[in-house]
């Protein structure tokens, strides 16, 4: 076995040069301090108001009382479950919606359609904040202020949505479509059973960021919601850690109980969600 | 209606699906896309509370913007955070990206700690992170200072460091993201590129500035414009790190965004706001504009 004179031998039968060992340490050392806030944030939820003080990372009694009391004590739970459910319609609505657009636009040639494309792709150029006021009206309007419905609508389908599934379907082959055809399956059936199938990477790319960008939304939650009833877990955690301005230990450990689901589902799918980032990224 | 299908040609049977698909998706976007658009436009040139008639005042909501301090100290507060957050948040991202795709040993684990902050909730991590601005015995960061000697800092209390201390965690939570996409570029690049410049004896330094940075130009511009228009609707962090949310102290921190939620909700000044909100709109189409032009210039 020939061994450069520059390399180092390491365990596991790995060697590198000293250059890749500190660009590895540095790197690694980065790291560590990007996480440093959720170490911080859940070592604190585990002490006592007497303990906070005490900036010691394991806690000399950890507890887990803020957590019950977090529970027993605050809607944490409804607003929970108010994110889930809103998060979880609005993304089911934009991956049928937006994939069946996505896909007419891209497989059907009928008068009209470049028009219909640039009409929705001009929607990506406006920020939501221009259209938040307009919403309001709208729902004080038709009274879907304090509503799921209020806080879904406006998501249920999106221009970058669209734009995205077209770009995939392109890649599924026009023959297969018409074979389908042939056979007598019904338009709706092709695309849904042949063509869906395909593009299962964009899917499953579209629902990680759709989900998240609904899960972490504020600005309009904020807006639509009064009653603390009907907060989203953003909207909640804001108005509970300003009515607890200085318990910073149960103000912590409403951000943990915010944070840790999506920690959990990043530590499951980190391979999809990075992908889903470089596809969505690269195509976008 | 059968009758009717069965007489159609086959392209027409096309535009018949086509149309029938889309129709759903038409209306929404007629009515929570385009409408409200128009819509935005109009109430910007009137003067309403929500609750009294509208009333139409033409430019006045423009000119009262002309004149308003407070606007134009938050407009300037909006460019201070894109200033400041888009060259800090490339230059970091791009180093980490630059050496993580020259290890492999736990690339993937090391990539993860850079990207978690990106999936989290920007609300939750404004409170950690103004809980770790509190001074001692409070706050962790002035606990760092202390412990080496150095004095306190008021970071979120002074407004000199103000916007800084808020943008602090908006460059934390995006770095992750910005990192995943030029790794990606980077991938993107042949290795023959670099082998023939190994074989021409180019040094590790004249490879970064003649191969690679070039070679990555859609993917920094493509950052570019996503990085800037994220930092120039910065909200979250702002709404929940200041006092009240208001964006102080002496409105130090206070971005566009924040203003309009203000003007909207706080003063019910449906006018101001809009006419604010078509400054934003008018600041990212620029930017979105020339982006376009520089893409297309290649």
């Amino acid at each position: 076995m020939i061994q450069s004179s520059k390399t180092f031998p390491l365990p596991f039968g790995l060697s590198a040069s000293p250059g890749k060992i500190v660009i590895w340490t540095l790197l690694f050392l980065g790291g560590i301090v990007m996480i440093s806030p959720f170490i911080f944030m859940i070592s604190s939820s585990l002490k006592t108001a007497d303990q906070i003080y005490d900036l010691r990372l394991i806690p000399e009694r950890p507890t887990l009382a803020n957590y019950v009391d977090l529970f027993a004590n605050s809607p944490f739970l409804r607003w929970f479950w108010n994110s889930f459910i809103t998060s979880s319609i609005v993304t089911f609505s934009v991956l049928f919606f937006d994939s069946l657009i996505g896909y007419v636009l891209c497989k059907y040639n009928f008068r009209g359609r470049t028009f219909v494309f640039v009409a929705i792709l001009s929607t990506l150029m406006i920020p939501t904040e221009m259209l938040v006021i307009p919403w309001y009206v709208m729902s004080a309007n038709f009274g879907w202020i304090d509503t799921y419905w209020g806080i879904m609508f406006p998501g249920l389908m999106t221009g970058f949505g669209v734009f995205l599934m077209k770009q995939f379907f392109e890649s599924v082959p026009d023959e297969l479509l018409d074979a389908a055809r042939i056979d007598g399956l019904s338009e709706f059936r092709i695309w849904w059973e042949i063509a869906m199938p395909l593009v299962m990477p964009a899917l499953s790319a579209l629902a990680i960021f759709t989900f998240l960008g609904n899960w972490t939304a504020f600005l309009w939650p904020l807006i639509v919601t009064n009653s603390r009833e009907l907060y989203t877990v953003p909207v909640g955690l804001a108005s509970f850690a300003g009515e607890n301005l200085t318990r910073w230990e149960v103000v912590m450990t409403g951000a943990a109980v915010s944070t840790i689901p999506t920690l959990i589902v990043f530590i499951v799918l980190q391979k999809y969600i990075v992908r889903g980032v470089v596809l969505s990224g690269l195509k976008g | 209606m059968k009758r009717f299908y069965d007489r159609l040609t086959f392209q027409q049977k096309k535009a018949y699906w086509a149309w029938l698909f889309l129709a759903v998706p038409v209306a929404f976007f007629c009515f929570v896309r385009f409408y409200p658009t128009l819509n935005a436009m109009v109430i910007s040139f009137t003067d309403w509370n929500l609750l009294s008639p509208m009333k139409f005042v033409g430019f006045e909501n423009y000119q009262k913007m002309l004149t308003d301090k407070v606007f134009w100290k938050v407009f300037g507060n909006t460019f201070l955070y894109l200033i400041i957050g888009l060259p800090v948040t490339l230059l970091l991202s791009f180093a980490v990206a630059y050496y993580l795709d020259q290890i492999r040993f736990m690339h993937g684990f090391i990539r993860g700690l850079y990207f978690i902050p990106y999936l989290t909730t920007a609300v939750a991590m404004a409170w950690v992170w103004r809980w770790g601005y509190q001074p001692v015995p409070i706050g962790i960061l002035n606990q760092i200072l202390t412990d080496f000697g150095l004095p306190q800092q008021p970071f979120l209390r002074a407004p000199s460091q103000a916007l800084a201390s808020v943008l602090a965690p908006a460059i934390w939570a995006g770095l992750g993201f910005q990192v995943i996409i030029f790794l990606a570029g980077l991938r993107g690049i042949p290795d023959t590129y670099y082998e023939a410049a190994r074989i021409d004896g180019v040094g590790k330094w004249a490879t970064l500035w003649e191969i690679t940075l070039p070679l990555l130009r859609p993917t920094i511009l493509f950052l570019v414009v996503l990085t800037s228009i994220s930092l120039l609707r910065i909200f979250d962090q702002v709404y929940n790190m200041t006092v009240g949310g208001q964006g102080g102290p002496l409105n130090s921190t206070r971005p566009l965004v924040l203003n309009i939620y203000n003007s909207a909700f706080r003063d019910f000044d449906m006018g101001y706001a809009t006419a604010q909100t078509m400054v934003l709109f008018i600041v990212l189409l620029v930017i979105t504009m020339v982006q376009l032009r520089l893409m297309r210039a290649k």
